[in-house]
């Protein structure tokens, strides 16, 4: 046996050597060699019994996995539109010449690459990057410079100054559910105790819905799983936190993942179910170790494993699965496809994760920030959770804040606060537009700042994005084409075909090219996608140019051509190769306008 | 004075572009019917009268996309000329198989065909001020002129074909009975 062939074996008899398990295998091995060699994907389709090009599926789809060796140095700019007004294209060309390298090419020598990423999560410490898996935040020209010394000495990444890797939790503002954290067990003995029923009876009560955005009543989720008959049931936590701008998160499972699963295993004892699954997105990676260590002492506390707190037949653990790269996997049915080893396509529904999920099984899948709530309602009751909110939305909600405001971070806010009470929390003036629940969420102008955080009214996330009167605001929309452009699965037409066109158009239109016309194909493209797309990301990937067509017209008309119609590309400059080729350069080898 | 004046016919031109010709074939399959078609409009510049330049017209269908600069130069002089412009077919829609060599270098392309091919005598890749230059890629119509209409099909059925004209010229919502749409 070479090395290669010993690594796999290995990885494969210390994980029970399934297909399931597929997406975890490549994740590992891209982080051995730095891309998933040709003989490793034969040898595991060998040893799994399945087809290469099942394995080619995957690399092919994950952003992360790649065919082609990247450098020693894998280094990856956030990119969401937080980034870009903190200046890391600047950075990203500063990085890229003093290398050497071209962006998105490894270097010659295999020592580096730098190439960008969606949205990473740490938009309140940004700009951001990720080396091999680790966050580098709070870029500037110095950090860049002494990262290029770092490479160019081939110093280890564990030898880099620890300053560089420091993300802080930023919390800003505290309410209810981020005061009183003391969790060690008492959600947990609390149902020993009362049973499953009362822990239904106290989150319905509660009026608990889920954090994720979409808002079910979090109690009807647990008991449809829970009185769905089958030999397994399932507890997936969707810890795929890749909306842009949205890092509550981050912070929860970084500094309160005790809470979780706490919460988590309330849940297991609620349905019935006997293995839970933490979906880590492929971004948050650096956080794998601190949470093993805290699933580790819950176990040697018995708070997990077997008979826990000493009750027979309590029987629960949770395994950490990653993500690695792909947006769509927010989406809960694609989640549960990553989570069995797939391309993250979201399933057909009806039939729901609570009937059918993982593997087939009934399947709560729910927010950190929901886990999170659950348990501490459980222990302080209905009452204590209502003290604050609204009448269709109890409690508080999470706000990742980032952009152009004096105190960017993380905001417990109460149901139904005002985006202007929001405005004024986080230092923001003259403020032009805010874009609330992340690049599917929607744009907000001025006029509607009196609107609330509230699932009656504005429901999100958490992600908060704030853009002042300097911005010009067609980046944003540009930043957000891009992306959506990126992360469609590829499934369905009208997301795939239409995301494309709509980068197209946006960019034609940042072009000075587009032309009323243009506009009204945006409109009608973006409808299209509306009604017509697979899931709820390409239902929602139009919403900011709608909006922004919508609500701030004046962004399209500034950069309107004047003519009635405009091509969409630059005729003569599309002649340049012939021209080349030929060696011709007469009156004819030219196309003029009009 | 009193004689009635004969309604006046619609115009209509027609144009192959980079295409190949089997839109314009699917055309003639409308049969004897093109004898009713010719008592409803005028044929102006269409391979079928040999006209070659076009004149003020109120139709003008277009079969292939854009991969030259003479295709430029007559799809915009069709622009200029027509009342209603007609992307007619799936190479005028979205590129069609010409637009295969998009995935292609054009040098790869000219490589290929002129110096490197099978057969091929006296390799020469052409270079006379004659022959219209070709666009690094293939487009379609729309991406060039503003489109009115789009008539999709590889081609549009002869039946297609007279429905889409008959409602045009009569100013009626175009209908089209779901079999001549559907194309699986």
């Amino acid at each position: 046996m070479n090395d290669l062939e010993t690594t796999i074996t290995g990885l494969l008899s210390d994980t029970g050597n399934s297909s399931d398990r597929l997406l975890q295998y490549l994740c590992t091995i891209q982080e051995i060699y730095s891309h998933i060699p040709e003989e490793v994907v034969e040898l595991l389709a060998e040893k799994l019994h399945i087809p290469p090009v099942q394995i080619y599926g995957l690399v092919d789809f994950y952003s992360f996995l790649h065919r082609e060796a990247r450098g020693d140095y894998d280094i990856l700019f956030s990119d969401n539109i937080t980034d870009r007004m903190l200046g890391n294209q600047a950075l990203i060309n500063s990085l890229c010449n003093k290398l050497g390298v071209k962006r998105g090419e490894p270097r010659p020598d295999n020592r580096v690459t730098v190439d960008v990423t969606s949205c990473t999560g740490i938009c309140d410490q940004g700009p951001a990057m990720l080396v091999n898996g680790r966050v580098v935040s709070r870029l500037d020209e110095e950090r860049i410079q002494a990262i290029a010394d770092l490479v160019e000495a081939g110093t280890s990444l564990a030898n880099w100054p620890e300053s560089f890797f420091v993300v802080e939790d930023n919390i800003q503002r505290r309410d209810i559910l981020l005061s009183d954290l003391i969790f060690d067990g008492s959600a947990i003995e609390n149902l020993l105790k009362n049973g499953s029923d009362a822990i239904l009876e106290v989150l319905e009560l509660s009026g608990l819905r889920g954090r994720g955005g979409a808002g079910f009543m979090t109690a009807n989720k647990w008991r449809f799983c829970r009185d769905t008959e089958a030999d397994e049931h399932y507890v997936v936590c969707n810890a795929d936190e890749g909306e842009p701008g949205t890092f509550k998160d981050r912070v929860l499972l970084k500094s309160y993942a005790d809470n979780l699963f706490e919460g988590m295993t309330l849940c297991a004892g609620v349905i019935g179910a006997k293995k839970g699954l933490l979906y880590l997105r492929g971004e948050y990676r650096y956080l794998v170790e601190a949470l093993e260590e805290t699933l580790q002492k819950r176990r040697d506390n018995k708070l997990l494993g077997e008979n826990i707190l000493g009750h027979e037949g309590f029987d629960f653990d949770i395994e950490i699965h990653l993500g690695a790269g792909a947006y769509i996997c927010g989406e809960e049915s694609a989640l549960i496809e990553s989570l069995e080893g797939k391309r993250g396509i979201p399933r057909v529904r009806p039939p729901f994760p609570v009937t059918n999920g993982y593997l087939e099984k009934p399947t709560v899948v729910n927010n950190v920030e929901t886990f999170f709530a659950a348990a501490k309602i459980s222990v302080l009751g209905a009452d204590w959770f209502w003290s604050v909110g609204t009448e269709e939305s109890y409690g508080t909600k999470l706000l990742s804040i980032s952009g152009d405001c004096s105190r960017p971070g993380i905001y417990e806010f109460p149901f139904g606060v005002s985006i202007n009470e929001i405005l004024e929390a986080c230092g923001a003036d003259d403020v032009q537009a805010v874009q609330v629940a992340g690049a599917a969420g929607t744009t907000i102008p001025p006029q509607e700042f009196n609107r609330t955080i509230a699932f009656e009214d504005i429901a999100t996330a958490g992600s908060f994005m704030i853009f002042s009167g300097q911005r010009k605001l067609i980046d944003m929309v540009q930043n957000f084409a891009h992306f959506f452009c990126h992360e469609s699965c590829g499934l369905c037409t009208p997301c795939r075909v239409g995301g494309s066109l709509m980068k197209d158009l946006v960019e034609k239109v940042i072009a000075g090219h587009a032309t009323r016309y243009d506009l009204n194909e945006m409109r009608n493209i973006g409808l299209v996608m509306k009604q017509t797309s697979h899931c709820g990301l390409g239902a929602t990937a139009p919403n900011h140019v709608l909006d922004t067509l919508h609500k701030f017209p004046y962004i399209y008309e500034q950069q309107l051509a004047h003519a009635g119609f405009e091509p969409a590309f630059d005729l003569d400059a599309a002649l340049g190769a012939a021209r080349e080729i030929t060696g011709r350069n007469d009156a004819d080898a030219h196309i003029k306008d009009g | 004075m009193n004689d009635a004046v004969p309604e006046k016919k619609l115009k209509l031109a027609t144009a192959a572009l980079c295409g190949c010709f089997g839109c314009h074939m699917s055309l003639l399959d409308i049969d004897e019917r093109i004898l009713k078609l010719v008592e409803l409009v005028e044929f102006d510049r269409t391979p079928l009268t040999d006209i070659k330049a076009v004149g003020n017209c109120d139709i003008g269908l277009i079969e292939g996309g854009v991969a030259n600069t003479e295709n430029v130069e007559v799809l915009r002089d069709f622009r200029r000329h027509c009342k209603v412009l007609v992307a007619f077919g799936a190479c005028a829609v979205n590129g069609g198989i010409p637009a295969m060599r998009n995935q292609f270098d054009l040098q790869d392309c000219l490589q290929e065909v002129y110096l490197d091919g099978i057969g091929v005598e006296n390799p020469h890749i052409p270079d006379d001020p004659e022959i219209p230059l070709l666009l690094d890629k293939v487009h379609p119509v729309h991406e060039v002129v503003k489109i009115d209409y789009f008539l999709p099909g590889c081609p549009p059925s002869a039946d297609t074909i007279w429905i889409f004209l008959n409602e045009l010229i009569a100013g009626e919502a175009i209908t089209f009975p779901y079999s001549l749409i559907h194309y699986d």
